[in-house]
């Protein structure tokens, strides 16, 4: 499936970059949303590294983007990206959700409050690790390869951030 | 339920509505919209992150610019450094500090165009004089076209490209009394235009200074009646001894 994306990339890019959005966003949005814990930030960053892909996708040879691996690929991105390359957003179109009332969305759940206020209390390398691990569910090679760290060194984090979780959650009760 | 599977379920929820439209928008995908007042009117005005893309009277617009440009349009505010001048842009038909994304047509349309945006607010000049400022004196007719089809009219003032024979002649945004319309509200009247075309009057020479002018420049505008005499060509113009005005360049 992902092949057939990669083909339908290389073949014509404006026409299949929207297919992309849709079958690697939620997960991008999730894994960026609970590492940075802001939902804000974590929507510009989205944003931000698929606006990227696109423009990269633009001068690549179609051999380039048909060896890709979209995921890790993606999230090197984002990774790169970080806090200083919003300023860009000033100097771009802003969507206007016409459909919904801002005052009227829901609070998010206590949940989700929780949960941020678990994964706060990792390390960031923890963090980083332990939600492309589970959350985004990347195995530790690619997670690697992602942060630039070694694959042992991704494994303890996993490790002990989810040990560091359990302990929260243990004391939750 | 383990931790393991808790996590994971935190990854399963929906992409917050939004981010698809800005990723399209900030792609150029899709442009976006919005509308504005002008003097014919409401207006959709598109802009892709390079600049402006497109003006059109605001009704049907879309259907228009499916045609035409074959992109997405979402509705969205213009980037903040522009919209504040997108409106001053329309009054006072000229881009000034918005930038304006002409990628839709030819590098010869696009100098046609940047030509035609220096035109002053309230004065004219024929399809020749665009012909000859951009080098190529002789395709007045591929001139008439890059500006029949200026994706950005009001902004880029193509209202105030008229006829080599002085008539007011042809609008692509609704028509040609919208033509009429914008320069009437820029105080260029379009009888007293009429009139100089089918009297032949083609430059006007200020015989104090001894200067010619088309009829709409502001040099020969600032210049008593008594002193204004007119002609049919430049060269009349010159055999009698004037000299073009430096700002507003006549020679047909």
């Amino acid at each position: 499936m992902m092949d057939d994306l990669l083909n339908a990339l290389a073949a014509d890019l404006d026409r299949a970059f929207p297919s992309v959005v849709e079958e690697m966003g939620t997960k991008l949005f999730w894994g960026l949303r609970r590492i940075c814990g802001d939902h804000q930030e974590a929507e510009d960053l989205t944003q931000e590294t698929f606006i990227r892909a696109y423009r990269a996708l633009s001068s690549y040879e179609t051999e380039r983007i048909q060896g890709l691996h979209l995921q890790p690929w993606l999230w090197t991105i984002a990774m790169n990206l970080g806090r200083n390359h919003l300023r860009d957003r000033s100097r771009r179109p802003v969507f206007v959700d016409t459909e919904v009332d801002v005052s009227q969305t829901d609070p998010e759940p206590v949940d989700e409050v929780a949960w941020d206020r678990r994964l706060s209390s990792l390390s960031s390398h923890q963090r980083t690790a332990v939600v492309l691990r589970h959350v985004v569910g990347m195995g530790t090679t690619e997670i690697a390869e992602i942060t630039g760290r070694p694959e042992g060194t991704v494994k303890a984090d996993v490790h002990r951030g989810l040990a560091r979780l359990r302990n929260e959650l243990e004391r939750e009760r | 339920m383990s931790i393991e599977r808790q996590l994971e379920s935190l990854g399963r929820e929906d992409l917050p509505s939004g981010v698809a439209e800005g990723v399209a928008l900030g792609t150029g995908l899709a442009h976006g919209y919005d509308f504005y007042e002008s003097a014919i009117g409401r207006v959709a005005v598109t802009f892709s992150p390079e600049g402006v893309s497109s003006v059109d009277i605001a009704d049907g617009f879309e259907i228009r610019f499916a045609e035409r440009y074959g992109r997405r349009l979402i509705r969205a505010e213009a980037p903040r450094d522009w919209s504040r001048h997108i409106p001053k842009a329309i009054e006072l038909g000229t881009p000034g500090d918005l930038p304006v994304d002409l990628r839709t047509v030819t590098d010869f349309q696009q100098r046609v165009l940047r030509t035609t945006a220096t035109i002053p607010k309230g004065e004219v000049r024929p399809y020749g004089w665009v012909a000859r400022e951009v080098d190529r004196p002789r395709a007045v007719r591929a001139v008439g076209s890059a500006v029949a089809r200026n994706p950005i009219p009001l902004i880029i003032p193509c209202h105030r490209v008229v006829r080599t024979d002085g008539h007011i002649g042809n609008y692509s945004l609704g028509g040609p009394h919208n033509k009429v319309e914008l320069l009437h509200h820029e105080g260029a009247s379009p009888e007293w235009l009429e009139d100089l075309a089918s009297r032949h009057v083609r430059v006007q020479a200020n015989t104090a200074t001894g200067v010619f002018c088309h009829p709409t420049c502001h040099v020969i505008r600032s210049t008593s009646a008594g002193d204004v005499a007119g002609f049919r060509s430049a060269a009349e113009a010159e055999a009698a001894g004037h000299r073009p005005c430096e700002e507003c360049r006549p020679a047909l």
